[in-house]
């Protein structure tokens, strides 16, 4: 053969409204899982903070003056880390139902409803996501 | 002489016709798909009679130089009643352009050549009717393999991952010639392998796997369901079950599958490929569970 076109992932990307269930639920797993470990590194982070508490006196801790203490109230009060955290909730809710989809796929249970079960995931991480809202917003200054 | 003996009646078998078929998975998706086309068919069929159907052509050729880069003709085919897109293409190539290339043969959903990808999704030309289509179709190469002229691409690849699983029988102990025989397989058996020996080597599962499209090495979904065939085969014995897990089971075997069911949907012969993907990967486990 002597030459070729090779249409590339430029136009695979393109396609993306013809997209089938499965295709999705594999995209936003894939998503919701990087978006778990980038989660997991920044929880760290914050938690660190707290070797430097370990180092207060019992009254400083008490008082809740310590660093620890500090840096997570200053953060819980910014009105953005609440809306993170409805969207930490959200994504950790869809990457935990789709998991156990794929956990019955990977059994061989419900094969022909695997896209009927994605939906179902998704909606049901809706419905507990907004159930949260709520819960989440509460005493929060903006 | 016939070697096929009259089998029994299964005492089991439902007495409802409209029972008959919910007895398997495979069957029951066939139902769906056909529930209620038929009426629509004949709906859109109406409607388009007498009308010309705009199709839109991809169009490639390395050797002229206006062809050099890719772009969409449009044709204006008269629509006839049960027109498939294979008819469509061949009227175009027939009536206006004599250089519109594809592939085709059977023209029955059997030889496999005229998978396109058309209206976004892989489909066998020759099966696929105009009237199920949104107007204009757009009628492309398979995706994820290199095209080499308009429609046709590159299947190199694809018919490589094929023949990398050994697909044919293979026979551990096969009797001298003088005493070889029929060898009968259980119809509990024939059923089991009934879907995968369906695969008419079309491409269009391969062309559909994101998988496969970022993983050169990757079997795919056609070869792995070939495998499937044989390795469930019970004729052919334990050891070569195993000879065919081994390669299965490699990093670029089965393990690769992402459960995106893309295969599976876009299969022309409904074959549950991804559901038999998923039963290779039960088999690979069991095969190296140990517990001592």
């Amino acid at each position: 053969m002597s030459q070729s076109y090779n249409r590339g992932l430029i136009e695979d990307f393109g396609r993306w409204k013809e997209f089938s269930a499965g295709m999705w639920a594999w995209i936003f797993h894939k998503f919701t899982g990087w978006v778990l470990i980038g989660y997991l590194f920044t929880h760290i982070a914050v938690l660190s903070t707290s070797i430097g508490a370990a180092s207060e006196s019992t009254d400083v801790i008490q008082a809740q003056n310590d660093v620890y203490t500090t840096t997570l109230q200053g953060l819980e009060g910014l009105f953005l880390i609440r809306l993170l955290e409805i969207g930490l909730l959200a994504v950790a809710v869809f990457h935990i139902l789709n998991g156990l989809r794929l956990l019955m796929v990977d059994l061989g249970i419900g094969l022909e409803s695997q896209d009927k079960s994605f939906y179902a995931s998704l909606v049901l991480t809706g419905a507990i996501t907004v159930a949260s809202v709520p819960t989440f917003l509460t005493g929060v200054t903006l | 002489m016939s070697t096929q003996q009259a089998e029994p009646e299964s005492q089991e078998a439902p007495e409802d016709p409209e029972m008959k078929g919910a007895e398997s998975p495979q069957e029951r998706r066939l139902e769906e798909k056909d529930d209620g086309m038929v009426d629509e068919r004949a709906e859109k069929t109406a409607e388009l009679e007498g009308e010309t159907v705009l199709i839109k052509v991809f169009r490639y050729d390395p050797e002229v130089a206006d062809k050099q880069e890719p772009r969409f003709d449009d044709f204006h085919v008269p629509f006839t009643k049960g027109m498939t897109v294979l008819d469509a293409v061949m009227y175009a190539r027939d009536e206006y352009d004599s250089s519109l290339t594809f592939r085709h043969s059977c023209r029955q959903a059997v030889c496999g050549s005229d998978a396109f990808f058309v209206n976004g999704r892989q489909r066998l030309g020759c099966k696929t009717q105009i009237s199920d289509l949104e107007q204009p179709v757009r009628i492309e190469p398979l995706p994820h393999q290199e095209v080499v002229k308009d429609l046709v691409v590159d299947m190199d690849h694809f018919y490589d991952q094929m023949h990398t699983v050994e697909p044919y029988f293979q026979d551990e102990d096969t009797p001298p010639v003088e005493d070889l025989e029929e060898q009968r397989q259980s119809p509990e058996n024939r059923e089991k392998i009934k879907m995968s020996s369906r695969c008419i080597w079309c491409g269009a599962c391969m062309s559909s796997c994101n998988i496969a499209a970022g993983d050169n090495e990757y079997l795919g979904p056609a070869a792995i369901n070939k495998a499937y065939k044989f390795a469930m085969d019970d004729r052919e014995g334990e050891e070569i079950k195993e000879h065919r897990l081994r390669i299965l089971e490699q990093e670029h075997g089965v393990w690769r599958c992402q459960t995106q069911f893309s295969c599976t949907e876009v299969c022309p012969k409904d074959i549950p490929l991804t559901e038999h993907i998923q039963e290779l990967k039960r088999e690979a486990v069991k095969k190296n569970l140990k517990f001592w």
